[in-house]
């Protein structure tokens, strides 16, 4: 509760020193009051102090949470160098401290000059109280939210008719939930079994610790018995909730990392299932596409180098892939073991130019705010980096479909994965092909790249950890089958988090390594295959 | 000649071999009875260090019999000759006895470190020589079997097989990572002290695994090189450039195949148990996937389909490996980087294939 | 370890005892044969029987099915339905390739498939029947009754002055006929042959239909080619498949005027003659 509610005051402390220069005159009167105010807690007893606290709430001014809120966590001090009251911002040795009613930023203070303002248990409810109180009539949902969240933690009888008038009001249906709630609660304490055997169906279901202790003890100990049951019964619902949750939660997690695995094979689909080639230098092109946001976030803002990465992986990888490919790989097809040698080759050159380039060390790439944090998906908390890779993976995907469908290119693609002669003879430049194809696998890998650092670290050794996976989704999915490698790869990162729980990381891929083992043995063309005679050539 | 027809006419193997003895006469001679100070004394880091040439020399053996001959790409022989390695080095384990830090009588220091009460199930025997040396050929052998047995029956083949190898030695890798496997985790299996008694650190004892290496590279060779005489070996080679030739000649290519990929592990095995007594570690790191390519590469470099390539390969290799590693440690893997590349493009059938046009252009 | 190694010359454990029983004079039936590939029928409802010792030619426009059809005799694709049977009682579809080969059918691929590096001695001692015991197989020279076998052979499709040269190295043709040696050598009682004069010269053509033509009666042998001259030379019937299925059989001349089979070659894209 600490951090967040201080954070958001010091904002608005911050936008009213904005305030106040610009509209001097009211906002200084408040402030002189709010003073006169405050000057007494000082010398105070807690009964006074609690006078002290209403008349504060009473002022209703910019700064009342933020002061009221430093008052509970005993960082509201009276400092003698400055003669008012200040909120410090820790409570180490040498303390930064902001005057308490405008917000400025006064500087180190030793804590010896520094008289902390004492609040006991029944202040410190008096103060969540009201603070509550106050959030409840807040226009911005987030601090309505908040406050009746503070109900939930501490259910009072007292407050029910509050509570029940802003659930006439309420609109947001999140917080209009969360008010039942806190009703519910207050309602299980009521003298009325019939009430209480409601008030625990109601509660049911719902996830927070506090709820499902207080069914917990009223399953246990109510004096009756259909309200026992009534919270067996809701306790049971929640059960069925949580496990349902835990589902979804190993769910996303697994299309997550699925996502990651989808695009890091992708590219390989492309080079080595639809053209054939095996190309173990792939790794090493999503390596590049590692080190170019790198690079690009040297020079812009990290907001903004993701978008401006994504091209740029695209086309530094799919130009290196082209290069390969003209350079190495177009006198070697018909010999593909000879073609997985010579690109392993290639995979430790550019290993090593990143070496010497960079440096041997891992680098480390930043994340976009809007990247971090954590977004409701429904009733799952999820974080927003996940989120992202996955509509990253499915856009990536359904781009290189589009692109293999209804391009030229495209077109040209699949006639020469058909039949090379037949589409060398229809006047397929084949070379022209062959190399603008290497290159799309090559950058969609840079692209992936881009993805990656945002997960893993980026070091010369990125590609190596990911190939063995790569190639085992490509060929899990049924070499040269798009949608194949989408099935195989989401289903193989589900399948991960699956079993992670009870074999832990790194048992959980050895399995599935070996799973990949047999199953290849059983189905040797993946899950997709490609039949007939065509496929055996 | 006592020699049978099928070695005489293997000329290049005859002046390997022949090098062979030289080395192994020649090198323990020079190292034990040729004083420090004389210009050739050969010294024990060079004679460790040659030992452990003609151990990779053996493996590359042992590959260029499944690819060479057999058109078997395996990106996963290393994991052969760590296993034999292991198996090596639990021998040695065992044979430290109350030596270790921790001076327990049958566990080692790291199962002590693990507060692990007993030998686990699969530590057993191994404190006896002749049943270390046993599973040097038996482990390797039986992965190896029962691996290739499933794959070839179900006619995997090409390079799915070459990427399932590869996915079956970073498994392994994992695998031997973990603490809870009981082969020491991430630190392996190290500070032996001796073997059948003779102190590791000792001049002969070296200058006998030295010896040994060498035999046993000479003895694979040999065996190789007889197998690929034979029938078999034609065998080998229809299966190479046309299975469906083989198969429908009558031969059941899935079984040759397990076999030679079986016999192909052990040598492999007995390379990587040669191995480690004269490195003093083993650890997970010798499954690493780039190991078994670097393998592949020397068999590559030295020409593949003749046994005796990947012996020239793997020792060529190895020497630039060990000289660019302390020269010029940048270079190092554009230089390996690079060959990949020149071999594949510029030498497919490596120095000996050169070698052989040049003599043929000549005559 | 050792039962495994036996395991290698067996005929393997699927092959049954006894030699083929083709007392009906019928040495291969094709009853009711099926198999598609993504929905596309290959074969459809497909009977076909030859007769023991008889040299038939089966043509037949492109996608025909008839290379599908030699991959079902051999064990290389297995039919989704019908019965496959080698005389009377040996069912093919409970056998693989190689106890297929040991029981006694040959396969001459479309392409010549020679192994290039080996000489043409080698390759006829790699087809030997019983060479591929195990004893056989870590034998390092030949004896006296194999060096016999081979060079009678050898004689027979014209290649002893090359038996020393590595097969790489023979003209197109000579490949065709080292490979029909092959066959010999494995001393099949059914051959199948998958267009032998594919690439050869008139001259060639006329020895490889004569060599055929001594094979039958001895012999099974199952043509398949493109070339109407060819099948005239040799055959005395001729099976035509089109569209998995069987057309018409007959001799050559009646088919010919066959209204069906000229539509189907005339009419068609495919006719190539």
């Amino acid at each position: 509760m600490a951090p967040r509610p201080s954070f958001r005051a010091g904002l608005t402390g911050f936008a009213l020193l904005l305030l106040a220069c610009f509209a001097p005159l009211p906002a200084q009167a408040g402030d002189e009051e709010l003073r006169a105010t405050l000057a007494p807690l000082r010398a105070a007893d807690f009964n006074t102090k609690a006078e002290l606290v209403e008349a504060l709430i009473a002022a209703n001014h910019p700064r009342t949470v933020a002061i009221l809120t430093a008052f509970t966590t005993n960082r509201l001090h009276y400092a003698a160098a400055f003669d008012r009251m200040v909120i410090s911002a820790d409570s180490a040795a040498e303390m930064t401290v902001e005057d308490a009613v405008t917000g400025e930023a006064l500087g180190p203070v030793g804590r010896r000059d520094l008289d902390r303002i004492t609040t006991n248990n029944r202040l410190r409810r008096l103060i969540g109280d009201r603070l509550a109180q106050l959030g409840l009539a807040s226009a911005d949902p987030q601090q309505r939210l908040a406050a009746v969240e503070t109900f939930v933690r501490n259910p009072d009888p007292a407050s029910a008719a509050l509570l029940q008038e802003r659930q006439t009001l309420e609109t947001d249906p999140q917080i209009a939930a969360q008010l039942e709630a806190a009703l519910a609660l207050i309602d299980l304490t009521s003298a009325d079994p019939a009430v209480r055997a409601q008030a625990a169906e109601v509660l049911g279901g719902r996830i927070p610790a506090e709820i499902r202790g207080r069914l917990m003890r009223v399953a246990a100990d109510d004096p009756d018995a259909t309200v026992r049951l009534a919270a067996q019964e809701a306790l049971a619902k929640t059960e069925l909730r949580l496990r349902l949750l835990g589902w979804a939660e190993t769910l996303f997690f697994g299309l997550s990392l699925g996502s990651v695995l989808v695009l890091a094979a992708i590219g390989l689909t492309v080079t080595f299932g639809v053209m054939g080639v095996i190309n173990m230098a792939h790794g090493e092109l999503m390596m590049l596409g590692a080190y170019t946001t790198w690079v690009v976030q040297q020079w812009l803002p990290v907001n903004w180098s993701l978008p401006v990465a994504v091209p740029l992986a695209f086309l530094v990888a799919g130009l290196v892939g082209i290069a390969i490919e003209r350079g190495v790989i177009r006198f070697l097809y018909g010999r593909p073991l000879e073609t997985l040698l010579a690109t392993f080759g290639i995979s430790l050159i550019l290993q090593q130019a990143v070496r010497s380039i960079f440096s041997p060390l891992n680098r480390a790439v930043a994340a976009p705010e809007w990247m971090s944090g954590t977004v409701m998906l429904g009733p799952l908390e999820v974080t927003l980096n996940r989120l992202v890779i996955i509509g990253f993976c499915i856009a990536v995907f359904t781009l290189l479909w589009l692109a293999l469908q209804r391009t030229r290119l495209g077109l040209e693609v699949r006639a020469v994965t058909q039949n090379r002669a037949m589409a060398r003879a229809m006047g397929v430049r084949t070379a022209r092909v062959d190399a603008l194809t290497f290159g799309l696998g090559s950058g969609i890998a840079g692209v992936a790249g881009v993805a990656l650092s945002q997960l893993t670290n980026v070091g010369p050794n990125l590609g190596q950890n990911y190939l063995v996976d790569s190639f085992m989704v490509v060929v899990f999915g049924g070499v040269g089958n798009l949608w194949g490698t989408l099935v195989a790869g989401l289903s193989l990162g589900v399948a991960n988090k699956l079993l992670e729980p009870w074999a832990g990381a790194v048992l959980a891929k050895i399995l599935l390594l070996v799973f990949l083992i047999l199953f290849i043995q059983r189905r040797p063309r993946g899950l997709f295959p490609q039949r007939g005679r065509a496929a055996e050539a | 000649m006592l020699l049978p027809r099928w070695l005489l006419s293997d000329r290049a193997g005859l002046v390997m071999l022949a090098v062979l003895v030289i080395l192994g006469v020649g090198v323990p001679i020079l190292n034990l009875w040729v004083p420090p100070d004389h210009p050739l004394h050969v010294t024990s880091y060079t004679v460790a260090l040659l030992g452990k040439y003609l151990c990779y020399a053996l493996l590359a053996v042992s590959i260029d019999l499944v690819w060479g001959y057999m058109g078997i790409l395996s990106l996963g022989h290393a994991a052969f000759f760590a296993l034999g390695g292991y198996c090596c080095g639990m021998y040695l384990m065992r044979q430290i006895g109350t030596r270790g830090v921790y001076g327990h009588p049958d566990l080692p220091d790291f199962m002590v470190f693990l507060n692990w009460e007993a030998l686990p199930w699969y530590w057993f025997g191994f404190d006896q020589f002749w049943f270390a040396a046993l599973m040097v050929l038996a482990v390797p052998g039986l992965l190896a079997f029962v691996f290739g047995w499933f794959a070839f029956r179900s006619r995997v083949s090409g390079v799915y097989l070459s990427i399932i190898t590869q996915a079956l030695t970073y498994a392994l890798m994992l695998a031997f990572f973990r603490n809870e496997m009981g082969f020491g985790g991430n630190n392996g299996l190290t500070d032996f002290k001796d073997v059948l008694g003779f102190s590791l650190q000792s001049d002969s004892t070296r200058v006998v695994l030295f010896v040994l290496s060498a035999l046993a590279l000479a003895g694979g060779y040999l065996a190789c090189r007889w197998l690929v005489s034979t029938r078999m070996g034609r065998v080998l080679v229809a299966i190479r450039d046309s299975e469906d030739r083989a198969r429908f000649l009558g031969y059941r290519v899935e079984r040759v195949k397990a076999l030679v990929f079986t016999f192909s592990a052990m040598l492999a095995g007995v390379a990587g148990a040669l191995y480690v007594p004269q490195v003093g570690i083993i650890n997970p790191g010798e499954f690493a996937p780039l190991n078994s390519i670097e393998a592949v590469i020397w068999v590559a470099v030295g020409g593949r389909g003749t046994l005796v390539g990947p012996v020239v390969g793997a020792v060529l290799v190895n020497y630039s490996k060990t000289w660019l590693t302390t020269a010029l440690p940048e270079v190092w893997l554009f230089a390996l980087g690079g060959l990949f590349v020149a071999v594949t493009l510029l030498l497919p059938y490596g120095l000996i294939g050169l070698l052989r046009r040049r003599r043929e252009s000549a005559s | 370890m050792s039962e495994l190694i036996s395991e290698l010359d067996a005929a393997g454990m699927h092959a049954p005892a006894g030699p083929v029983d083709a007392t009906h004079g019928i040495l291969l039936y094709l009853e009711e044969v099926s198999v598609s590939f993504d929905g596309f029928k290959a074969i459809d409802n497909l009977s076909l029987y030859i007769g023991d010792g008889e040299l038939r030619c089966i043509i037949g426009p492109n996608g025909a099915g008839k290379t599908t059809m030699m991959d079902i005799i051999t064990g290389k694709t297995k039919p989704d339905t019908g019965r496959v049977f080698f005389g009377q009682t040996i069912d093919l579809l409970k056998l693989d390739e190689p106890a297929i080969a040991r029981i006694g059918i040959g396969r001459k691929f479309q392409k010549p498939t020679v192994i290039e590096p080996l000489t043409a001695l080698e390759n006829l001692e790699l087809a030997m029947s019983g060479a591929r015991r195990l004893r056989g197989l870590l034998s390092t020279r030949l004896t006296g009754e194999e060096r016999d076998r081979i060079a009678a052979v050898l004689e027979r499709v014209g290649l002893s002055e090359q038996a020393q040269r590595p097969a790489g190295v023979l003209a197109h043709g000579q490949k065709q006929w080292l490979e029909i040696g092959m066959l010999l050598m494995q001393e099949p009682r059914l051959l199948l042959v998958d267009e032998p004069v594919a690439g050869m010269t008139p001259a060639e053509m006329e020895r490889t239909a004569e060599l055929l033509k001594s094979l039958a009666g001895s012999h099974s042998v199952v043509v398949v080619e493109h070339d109407m001259g060819f099948v005239r030379s040799i055959a005395d019937r001729v099976t035509v498949l089109h569209q998995g299925r069987v057309l018409a059989e007959g001799r050559l001349e009646e088919l010919q005027a066959h209204p069906k089979v000229i539509e189907v070659y005339l009419g068609g894209e495919d006719a190539r003659h």
